[in-house]
């Protein structure tokens, strides 16, 4: 029973990193889960230099499993620094391995509702810039 | 009230009267269902969610292997003994469904794939031709997405106004105020007989009463009811009836929508082409008659056979037992449920109102959570909004977990369910 809800992940969600708002973010953007109501908000402080635009802060708010939530802190940590660009290109399995834990595909959604959410921002960003 | 009155009102309220039915016998059951004995996880599994589809008997399998093996060819337009075969089993099992439910004829039972294809097929064509702009459709709150969605297309399609029951504090319907959401307006009410969530029974009668005394035609959705105790169109009077065949005992892809036979006929078809005319010419089309009008292309009949099988199982086990031994399930789990702290029960908590439906959410553990714990423990419940999007706004919940029972569900499944909540909150050290 307990190799799904492994130590690290529950660590993630009752201290999640990086939680909350931003005042005077570059973005910000919210979806949920259809089928599970799963909710995740996040703000984003863009840094650049030149016409490289960075993650310079990342916040996030949210409700729903362990894994959705537990799966956004995670994925927050891990951006922080990255190029935009980068983080468009991010594969889904790059979070699953942040999340470490065995997921039947019915749950791969909870954990990726983060990227998706952080994805659409970067794209909704940019389409807004051009 | 005799017993067999009792038995027919289909309002699960047989009070008295059960005690004094055997109920069922559950290791003959179980030994009839295959996957049973399948493990999950390592374990025997623990099956509770039969409210989202039933496992079938090996009679249900049998019947339709015996049709491709022996049986097999396409219904109504061959002559030969293969499709004269196959036709008769078709013919058969609308017979044994006409009275499973107490409709007057075979011809009342149109066969769909599903109940929320039957509901659409309602919302297009008894909606689509007989409401007007203005005209009230009145639904409930508690409604699954089937009985919710179809309404609310029709009614920005057409100009109607779509009214909703509202949801009483213990999680049953407002019937309190039925008089003041029927108004000369109202043509068509349409609501669940057991809702899929709170599991609360509600007595179809004194509604349909109403709605007929103000001139409305009502839809029961019947698909957790029908499965489960005993249900009589006529003692009803409702005008139509809708279930699935895959919540009880029968195949995916098989449904019914029964109809009073003076609508039924002057409703024009949902889907048209082969079957479902007498006769086509250039100068257009004369439709079949009632029910092959809705029954377009060539139809799931060998499904249609496996439900008559899963009819005839029902009928053999009595209906009123059914909902005994659910009953029976349902007061226990809820008393277990209470022992369980942070536990709260969605709907009422009275068994005597209460199908074998279960739904709960545990303080500090998302449902989603808690299924994929019970799940490593083999328990299968279900978790999310059940199709029940309203009510959850409603209820302030975005999720909520569901257990449900039927036929082959023992009591120690329910102590393994409790069980396996126990241990679901130490692994996440709540
Ligand atoms: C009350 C109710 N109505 C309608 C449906 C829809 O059934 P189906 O998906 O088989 O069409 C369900 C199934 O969950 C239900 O519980």
């Amino acid at each position: 029973m307990q190799d799904l809800y492994r130590e690290h992940i529950l660590d993630h969600y009752e201290n999640p990193r990086h939680h909350g708002t931003l005042e005077h973010a570059d973005f910000t953007h919210e979806e949920s889960n259809p089928l599970c109501g799963d909710r995740i908000r996040i703000d984003v402080k863009l840094g650049s230099e030149g016409d490289r635009y960075r993650i310079a802060e990342a916040a996030f708010t949210g409700d729903g499993c362990i894994i959705s939530q537990a799966a956004a802190s995670m994925l927050l940590e891990d951006v922080m620094g990255k190029s935009v660009d980068e983080v468009e290109q991010l594969e889904p399995q790059h979070v699953l391995d942040l999340v470490g834990a065995p997921l039947t595909a019915a749950r791969v959604k909870c954990a990726l509702l983060g990227l998706k959410v952080l994805k659409t921002g970067i794209k909704l960003w940019k389409l807004q810039r051009s | 009230m005799t017993n067999d009155e009792r038995r027919a009102t289909g309002d699960g309220r047989l009070g008295a009267y059960e005690v004094l039915r055997p109920t069922l016998d559950t290791s003959r059951i179980r030994a009839d269902f295959p996957i049973l004995a399948e493990q999950v996880n390592g374990r025997s599994v623990v099956f509770l969610d039969s409210a989202a589809s039933s496992q079938k008997p090996v009679q249900v399998l049998q019947a339709m292997d015996d049709v491709y093996r022996h049986a097999y060819a396409n219904v109504h337009r061959g002559v030969y003994t293969f499709s004269e075969a196959a036709t008769e089993r078709y013919e058969q099992a609308r017979v044994k469904i006409a009275r499973f439910i107490g409709a007057p004829a075979a011809e009342n039972i149109v066969f769909t794939r599903n109940a929320t294809e039957a509901l659409n097929l309602l919302a297009y064509s008894y909606g689509r031709h007989f409401l007007q702009p203005g005209d009230e459709i009145l639904i409930t709150e508690l409604e699954h997405h089937a009985n919710f969605v179809p309404w609310q297309v029709l009614a920005q399609e057409r100009g109607l106004r779509l009214k909703f029951i509202p949801i009483s504090p213990e999680g049953r319907l407002a019937l309190d105020k039925l008089d003041e959401l029927l108004t000369p307006r109202t043509r068509l009410l349409s609501f669940a007989h057991v809702s899929n969530v709170l599991g609360a029974i509600t007595d179809p009668r004194p509604i349909i009463q109403r709605a007929h005394a103000i001139g409305a035609r009502v839809i029961v959705d019947g698909s957790q009811s029908v499965p489960h105790m005993p249900v009589n169109v006529v003692e009803l009077d409702c005008d139509f009836l809708v279930f699935s065949g895959h919540k009880m005992l029968g195949p995916t892809g098989i449904g019914v929508l029964y109809g009073k036979r003076d609508l039924l006929d002057a409703m024009p078809p949902f889907l048209t082409g082969g079957d479902m005319i007498s006769a086509v010419g250039f100068d257009g089309p004369r439709w079949n008659d009632v029910p092959l009008k809705f029954e377009a292309g060539t139809p799931a009949f060998v499904e249609a056979i496996g439900l008559g099988a899963a009819v005839d199982y029902l009928s053999a086990l009595d209906m009123s037992a059914v909902r005994a031994h659910e009953r029976e399930l349902t007061a226990y789990a809820l008393e277990r449920m209470s022992e369980v702290p942070g536990a709260k029960i969605i709907g009422p908590t009275d068994p005597d109102v209460r199908g074998g439906v279960v739904t709960f959410t545990l303080d500090r553990v998302h449902p989603h959570d808690l299924a994929s714990l019970l799940d490593r423990e083999g328990v299968a419940i279900r978790a999310g909004h059940h199709c029940a999007q309203p009510l959850h706004i409603r209820l302030g919940l975005s999720a909520t977990a569901r257990a449900s029972f039927y036929i082959y569900t023992e009591p120690h499944e329910v102590d393994a369910l409790i069980e396996a909540i126990y241990k679901a909150r130490h692994a996440l050290k709540r």
